[in-house]
């Protein structure tokens, strides 16, 4: 039957509005916090679960008999470390939609397109020029993933624009030639730190700093925020640069922000958990998919799912083979790896 | 009120526009017409702000266009352009509502008001999409889809239509309606149009100027009568042709005369 296949795809024909989208982001966010509430009770030490719901209850003060070894797994270890995920997965869906409303491709994605690459090597750069100091490594992430940003941008662009295509190409060039600096970089590096080195790239949040896990949550937060403020103009760009233009929006600025933006998320989140892939493709198509592409609604969904989905993946991650760990990115990677084939094919039509 | 003067478009190696001055007087249809490469599309660009004239000036209600912010000029200069690949599925309704982008004020939220939405079913109806607007953009037809354009353009409710080739995709009967909602915007609500067009034909019967093009600088410039003579339609597009009186309109009506023919 003709039009079948675009059917499935279709979005909901009702128009986006201001309550659809609350209630929307409301679901998705009591969805959430169920969400840390529950994985904290999960993990290679089981904690009893009607105490450790009543600590959370009070914000970590009382124990509510809950051993001093419990107590310290639940609020100093389980959930900084689902806070973070929160943080890092909200952060890279939140940048993945931006760059695909911006750069006019379901493809584009932190990971694929190098960018995250770009941010481990600027952290690399901080942790051996500034080891000690952890506050440089988000702003050197942040540059990192900025020039990435840059670099992949000024050579997808051809004279036709960028074309699904030309763009992963620029990210694999992007990419490859900034593993090769990592490499460069790790041999440099004592055989210990080798491991837990290899496990951070592959995106692995086992080693969160409390430092700077609120400066973390605050620029997911805040980037977000300021990403759906212009996602009015974002759904314009998706349709096209010029056509955007003619219709009032300030093209420049926009892709000043988004770039900016973007790269924040991205390097803040390199910075404390690693390159984990695939979150910023897998969770913005969902939530076009659900709810439309309607960056109005796309976006916050795209943030909050993505939140959920770094958190059920490092539960996954950090319980499947117990008590040892996988990095959380080869989670993500599992299965946002068909599903990125599945959109390549789809592009063709 | 669309005004350029001596406006001249350059890119990097080569000049595209030339001179040009034209004005787009309220409730008229100007055509330009000319060659592939004539620079009719970069002169509709350059009027929009689009690509930066390298000198002469174009003023926009009297103020130079440079100095104006995108939002005022959008509010004032709706385009009609090619369309664009659309990658993301999004509806005909929501196509046409980003007309209203330029309108949009914080008190809103950024979200599209109740006059939005009426303007666009107004449109939606002029255009004979209303059937259409839950519609995926990508499932209509290449017709369906240019007159979507032409729907979004006129939410924008600009008092400037300018349009590049906006008959390229449709047939007889859709041109037709379509120019005659660009003739029914000039005669009612006093707005201009700047049509780029091939079709030799319906700017004859459409516009009230013609501006002929080649090689960037303005050939002739004119009513359709003064313009569509024999001799210089021969001369730019290089073709012979013949130019008679239209059965029905009276004006001129331009016939190809091509060396190979078949006899009847």
């Amino acid at each position: 039957m003709i039009g079948t296949a675009s059917n499935v795809m279709a979005a909901p024909a009702n128009r986006i509005t201001l309550r659809k989208t609350l209630v929307s982001c409301a679901v998705l966010a009591v969805a959430l916090l169920l969400a840390i509430v529950l994985t904290s009770l999960i993990g290679s030490e089981p904690l009893p679960a009607r105490a450790s719901l009543c600590a959370i209850a009070s914000l970590g003060t009382s124990t509510c008999g809950l051993s001093r070894d419990q107590f310290d797994i639940l609020f100093q270890i389980r959930l900084p470390r689902i806070l973070l995920a929160a943080a890092v997965g909200g952060s890279l869906a939140t940048a993945g939609a931006g760059y695909q409303a911006l750069l006019r491709n379901p493809l584009a994605e932190p990971y694929l397109l190098g960018i995250s690459n770009g941010a481990a090597v600027g952290t690399m750069i901080a942790l051996i020029f500034f080891g000690t100091n952890e506050w440089v490594r988000p702003v050197v992430a942040f540059t990192g993933a900025l020039v990435a940003t840059f670099a992949v941008y000024r050579l997808a662009r051809g004279r036709a624009g960028a074309t699904p295509e030309r763009l992963i190409l620029a990210g694999v060039i992007v990419t490859t030639f900034l593993s090769s600096v990592i490499v460069f970089v790790t041999t440099l590096m004592d055989a210990t730190r080798i491991r837990s080195f290899t496990f951070w790239l592959l995106g692995d949040l086992s080693g969160t700093s409390k430092a700077l896990l609120p400066v973390t949550i605050a620029i997911t937060i805040a980037g977000a925020l300021a990403l759906t403020l212009h996602a009015r103009s974002l759904n314009l760009l998706m349709l096209g640069e010029r056509d955007a233009f003619d219709l009032g929006v300030e093209v420049g600025h926009v892709r000043i922000v988004v770039f900016l933006v973007a790269s924040l998320l991205v390097g803040s989140s390199v910075a404390a958990s690693g390159s984990v892939g695939y979150v910023g493709l897998v969770v913005p198509h969902l939530a076009r998919l659900s709810l439309g592409s309607d960056n109005r609604i796309s976006i916050p969904a795209a943030a909050l799912g993505g939140a959920l989905f770094v958190i059920v993946a490092d539960t996954v991650a950090r319980t499947i083979i117990a008590p040892r760990e996988l990095p959380v990115g080869a989670i993500t990677a599992l299965i946002g790896a068909p599903l990125f084939i599945y959109l390549l094919k789809r592009s063709h039509g | 009120m669309l005004e350029a003067h001596e406006v001249s478009v350059s890119y990097e190696h080569r000049t595209a526009v030339a001179n040009v001055s034209l004005t787009l007087k309220t409730g008229e249809i100007t055509a330009i017409i000319g060659p592939n490469g004539a620079g009719k599309s970069s002169l509709l660009r350059a009027l929009n702000g689009q690509i930066r004239h390298s000198s002469g000036s174009i003023l926009l209600d009297g103020e130079p266009l440079e100095r104006l912010n995108r939002r005022s000029i959008s509010r004032r200069i709706a385009v009609v352009a090619q369309e664009a690949e659309l990658r993301f599925p999004v509806t005909v309704l929501e196509f046409v509502l980003g007309g209203r982008f330029a309108w949009a004020t914080n008190a809103g939220w950024g979200w599209e008001t109740d006059r939005d939405l009426q303007v666009a079913q107004t449109v939606l109806q002029e255009t004979e999409l209303t059937e259409l607007s839950g519609r995926l953009m990508n499932e209509l037809s290449g017709g369906e889809r240019q007159r979507a354009l032409m729907a979004r353009a006129l939410a924008t409710e600009a008092p400037i239509l300018l349009l590049d080739e906006p008959t390229a995709n449709l047939d007889l009967s859709h041109q037709a309606t379509l120019l005659s909602l660009v003739r029914k915007r000039c005669d009612q609500q006093r707005a201009s149009a700047l049509v780029v067009t091939h079709d030799v034909n319906l700017a004859a019967q459409f516009a009230d100027n013609i501006l002929l093009m080649q090689h960037g600088k303005t050939v002739h410039s004119g009513t359709p009568e003064e313009v569509l003579k024999p001799h210089i339609l021969q001369q730019v597009f290089e073709i012979r042709v013949l130019v008679d009186a239209h059965p029905v309109t009276g004006g001129p009506r331009v016939t190809p005369v091509h060396e190979t023919y078949r006899h009847h």
